[in-house]
């Protein structure tokens, strides 16, 4: 035996690589075991696979629309499916107004709260305000979306927007009647709900900044502001980043909370107080009573969801980059695989 | 389980009805999935559902589509409501001319001296009419669309009448409860919802002129006196199928647009099996008679009796094979 | 010392104000973002007590302005939950073990990849497919559609918890297991995974608290009934659905239901959610 450092022990050398097809099954060293093996790891094959057919399963039915339309869709102004025109662009523009006002809003609260939490509070304050923050997480959308028409858009329809338009009437976007329901009501409700996952996230991305840095710049007499400034949060930078894609990601995708408050009326509005309309908020809206043409464009719609927050996720992950779930080096001792 | 689809006026009082009913049949599951007329009909034409509701008849082309015949039996009145917000203002007298050419951009504003005409001694603001509309299909943009198509011809031509059409002008909203919504929040605003949603929601309503030249303030009672009063004035000539129109119809009292809520089944019903369509024939027989008691109290409005008539004779076609299901099932 | 400021004194007093202002700034916005999320759940509070009794819990809907209860929708979820967890916890539980066991392999890395996209994807597009698979066939919505949307929300969940906690699970537990000549797949199942159950199940429930409070996916899949359920390939009700569905409903009765199912819903959730972490801190650790 030689003494490389990486040589595993004897025992493995009992086991050879055995394949079931593509799948390498072994080294195992007995019929049980390569079994079990293999059985869990074709349970894994197919859920790793149900993303691919997901995807696969939105373009086939939406595959009408864009054979009808081609990239046209993504681009058309109009949705009207009484007269038998589809369009994205209104919903494309809804969901980006939406989404960037609240993501606008929450993005500086949360990494306040972060910071807070991470830094500054007092350690009895950190365990209650950090668990409030994260089972707010929890809280179901059909529950903002109720507290939302019941006293959200009234608030606005009474007074905040009219006190918008009083002060700052002259800016185009805050023109227009206030009825409540509508773009302004809908970012605002995103930026609660993803408020607590983007803070949750930062503030454990905050945790994993090494103490050795920060206490380095507070020895050398920084303050901790500009121990934060300097040290921490240019370290965190990428993880924070990717803690924003990863709220960016739920406020694409909410459906119920946003239907409920915006109005629901397709159309690209130059107001923020004019009903409008989401991809998850129409496809909510429209898709159970919908068929033909008109169920291939939401489909069509999904399908664009989907790809938009699965590039959301893999840039997310990219950048908070979690490995988890892996066999522990030593574990390869025990469970040997062939060199 | 017996399964339907189609328009959501009807829902809540067919929910009373299931809940009342499981004291008479606890065996019969019924679900009723609020989809929309146009998806139940689908649903019924295809055979994925054992019955649908329309607010509105079938029309011919759709009686083709359908390919078996299909019995319309009546089980409530609709009755749409053209509801305004108006701040200073109560209810008005609004002439068909008038709702017209505001949907047609010609009248613009409350106190446009038509308006006034018809509503002596009431102040009216110089407040600019936003009209509201129905932005998905709906049975009471057919019935709205239906009274003022018959009393105006630009309207007819430009606009149309149907469960779909071109409203050019104004701010869509979709279901009774966006419409409810879209009035109640938008000073100047004027629109059409079941009268259900105007009472629950607060809206104030307007006076409609009827056939008779009479003014007439929406309600139950008058929706049941324009079918009582079509039945009369049809009297041998009524469709046999039910398949009337009810909308500005004679009878003094008669309020112009309402309509029959329809149940539509499938006059040969053996595809969804035979003791499923006897629990069905029994729950429509029983919505038929005790059913139209509990109406009135959710604010439904009751047929009247010779409409009840006429739909028993509907249901009695009601077969699956040889059997009439409304008949005891033959003995083995 | 002389008490003349120098420059040096000037700037560390700067430095210390701007110091305090972004620290308070910090608080503030812990306060901003605190005060509306216990605004909500007071109002939910407030609201939702006022509607909620027993009838509420354990009788079937009525005509809209008679009362009655969401009995119904509460089992409904609880069905929903189940169906979901019989398919997406075994499925979760798997992956995770092999993940953990087998996985450091370009399949592991790309299924844990897979798993951490999926858990973002929005429950509408799942709901989306789940109807073209599973509801055009079965021409209609059903207990069993609603349930395998839900565990496709769930698979990446419990997989995730379980992986992680596979791995914290001591190696000296799987050599003792070899050494006493149990083979591999014995050692993970018996004494592995039971060392791991508290923890898994942990994951079970963070992943119920998280498809319980669905409404999207169950719109069209699930449907809405008006009974009590009995069959999986019928419509079921489900709180969110009913929610839903009341709180545009004109009907007072109904918005006042709406409110108490909530409630309900949130406290179902909560307790979920915090019975599952609270399970995690006792997990068994290295």
């Amino acid at each position: 035996m030689t003494s490389r450092a990486s040589a595993p022990p004897p025992f493995s050398t009992i086991g050879r690589r055995r394949w079931a097809g593509w799948l390498r099954v072994g080294p195992e060293v007995n019929g049980g075991d390569a079994f079990f093996r293999f059985s869990t790891a074709s349970v894994t094959v197919v859920a790793t696979g149900l993303l691919v057919v997901l995807g696969i399963g939105l373009f086939v039915s939406s595959r009408g629309t864009f054979g009808r339309q081609g990239l046209g869709f993504l681009v058309g102004p109009t949705w009207a499916p009484v007269h038998g025109v589809f369009g994205a662009l209104p919903f494309a523009y809804g969901t980006l107004v939406t989404s960037g006002l609240a993501l606008f809003l929450a993005v500086p609260v949360a990494l306040g709260v972060a910071i807070f939490l991470a830094e500054l509070s007092p350690r009895w304050m950190r365990g209650p305000v950090g668990l409030l923050v994260e089972l707010s997480a929890a809280v179901p959308s059909i529950v903002y979306g109720l507290w939302g028409v019941a006293v959200l858009v009234p608030w606005l329809r009474e007074v905040a927007e009219p006190a918008l338009q009083r002060g700052l009437g002259w800016v185009p976007v805050f023109r227009g009647v206030p009825v409540g329901n509508g773009l302004l009501a809908a970012a605002l409700i995103l930026s609660l709900m993803v408020l607590p996952t983007i803070a949750a996230v930062s503030r454990d991305v905050l945790r994993a900044v090494p103490t050795g840095l920060k206490e380095g710049a507070l020895a050398l007499g920084a303050t901790r502001w500009e121990m934060l400034r300097m040290v921490a949060l240019p370290h965190a930078r990428t993880g924070l980043l990717g803690a924003v894609l990863l709220g960016l990601g739920r406020a694409l995708g909410e459906a119920m909370a946003v239907t409920m408050v915006i109005g629901n009326n397709p159309r690209i509005a130059a107001s923020l107080f004019e009903p409008s309309s989401t991809m998850a908020a129409i496809l909510a809206n429209q898709f159970g009573e919908a068929h033909g043409p008109h169920l291939e464009a939401l489909a069509a719609l999904a399908f664009l969801l989907f790809i938009l927050t699965v590039a959301l996720n893999v840039a997310a992950r990219l950048l908070v980059g979690r490995g988890w779930g892996q066999p522990k080096a030593e574990a390869r001792f025990l469970f040997p695989r062939a060199p | 389980m017996v399964r339907g689809a189609g328009a959501t006026f009807p829902a809540p009082l067919y929910e009373a009805w299931v809940a009342a009913y499981r004291a008479v049949a606890p065996q019969l599951r019924l679900n009723y999935q609020a989809v929309g007329s146009g998806a139940g009909l689908r649903q019924v034409f295809d055979g994925t559902t054992d019955f649908a509701a329309s607010d509105v008849a079938l029309t011919d082309e759709q009686v083709a589509r359908a390919g078996r015949p299909l019995l319309h039996v009546p089980l409530t009145l609709g009755v749409v409501a053209v509801a305004f917000h108006v701040p200073t203002v109560g209810p008005l007298d609004l002439a068909p001319d008038v709702l017209a050419d505001a949907y047609l951009g010609v009248v613009t504003r409350w106190d446009d001296p038509r308006i006034a005409a018809t509503n002596p001694g009431v102040t009216l603001p110089s407040l600019p009419i936003v009209p509201v509309y129905r932005s998905d299909g709906s049975g009471s943009t057919a019935i709205f669309s239906e009274y003022l198509a018959r009393r105006h011809e630009a309207f007819a031509a430009r606009i149309g009448r149907g469960t779909q059409v071109r409203f050019g002008l104004g701010v869509g909203a979709k279901g009774n409860d966006g419409v409810t919504t879209q009035i109640q929040t938008t000073p100047g605003a004027l629109g059409y919802v079941e009268l259900l949603y105007a009472r629950h929601g607060h809206l104030t309503t307007a006076r409609l002129r009827n056939a008779a030249g009479l003014w007439v303030a929406p309600s139950n009672g008058g929706a049941t006196a324009a079918a009582a009063a079509t039945d009369r004035a049809l009297g041998e000539r009524h469709p046999e199928d039910l398949r009337v129109s009810l909308v500005d119809g004679p009878g003094d009292d008669a309020y112009p647009l309402s309509a029959y809520s329809f149940v539509l089944v499938p006059e040969e019903f053996s595809a969804g099996g035979e003791a499923k369509g006897r629990a069905l024939a029994g729950f429509l027989w029983w919505a038929l008679h005790e059913g139209q008691k509990v109406a009135p109290s959710l604010d439904y409005a009751a047929l009247p009796i010779a409409t009840v008539t006429r739909a028993e004779a509907r249901l009695r076609l009601l077969r699956a094979g040889d059997h009439r299901l409304l008949d005891p099932p033959p003995s083995p | 010392m002389t008490g003349r400021a120098t420059s040096v004194d000037r700037r560390w007093a700067a430095r210390r104000r701007r110091d305090r202002l972004a620290q308070w700034a910090c608080v503030l916005a812990a306060v901003v973002a605190v005060v509306p999320l216990l605004l909500i759940l007071g109002w939910i509070a407030a609201k939702g007590m006022a509607g909620v009794d027993l009838s509420l819990l354990t009788e079937l809907p009525k005509g809209p302005t008679e009362g009655g209860g969401l009995g119904h929708a509460l089992q409904g979820t609880l069905v929903l939950i189940g169906i979901a967890c019989a398919f997406g916890v075994p499925v979760g539980i798997l992956v995770g073990v092999y993940l953990a066991e087998f996985g450091d392999n370009w399949l592991g890395r790309t299924a844990r990849f897979s798993a951490d996209v999926m858990a973002g994807i929005p429950s509408i597009v799942v709901g989306v497919v789940v109807y073209t698979a599973v509801v055009i066939p079965m021409h209609g919505p059903s207990a069993l559609a609603g349930g395998v949307a839900l565990a496709v929300l769930m698979v990446p969940l419990v997989a995730r918890t379980t992986g992680e906690l596979l791995t914290e699970v001591p190696r000296g537990l799987r050599e003792a297991a070899l050494a006493l000549g149990v083979p591999k797949w014995r050692s993970i199942l018996r004494v592995v995974l039971r060392t791991a159950a508290p923890g898994i199940l942990t994951g079970v429930m963070l992943a119920v608290a998280r498809v319980a409070g669905e409404t999207a996916p169950l719109l069209f899949t699930a449907g809405d009934s008006a009974y009590w359920a009995e069959d999986v390939r019928e419509p079921v009700a489900s709180l969110p659905v009913r929610i839903w569905s009341y709180a545009t409903s004109p009907y007072e009765e109904r918005v006042r239901q709406a409110w108490a199912a909530a409630l309900v819903l949130v406290l179902f959730v909560l307790i979920f959610d915090v019975g599952g972490r609270v399970l995690w801190m006792r997990r068994p650790k290295a």
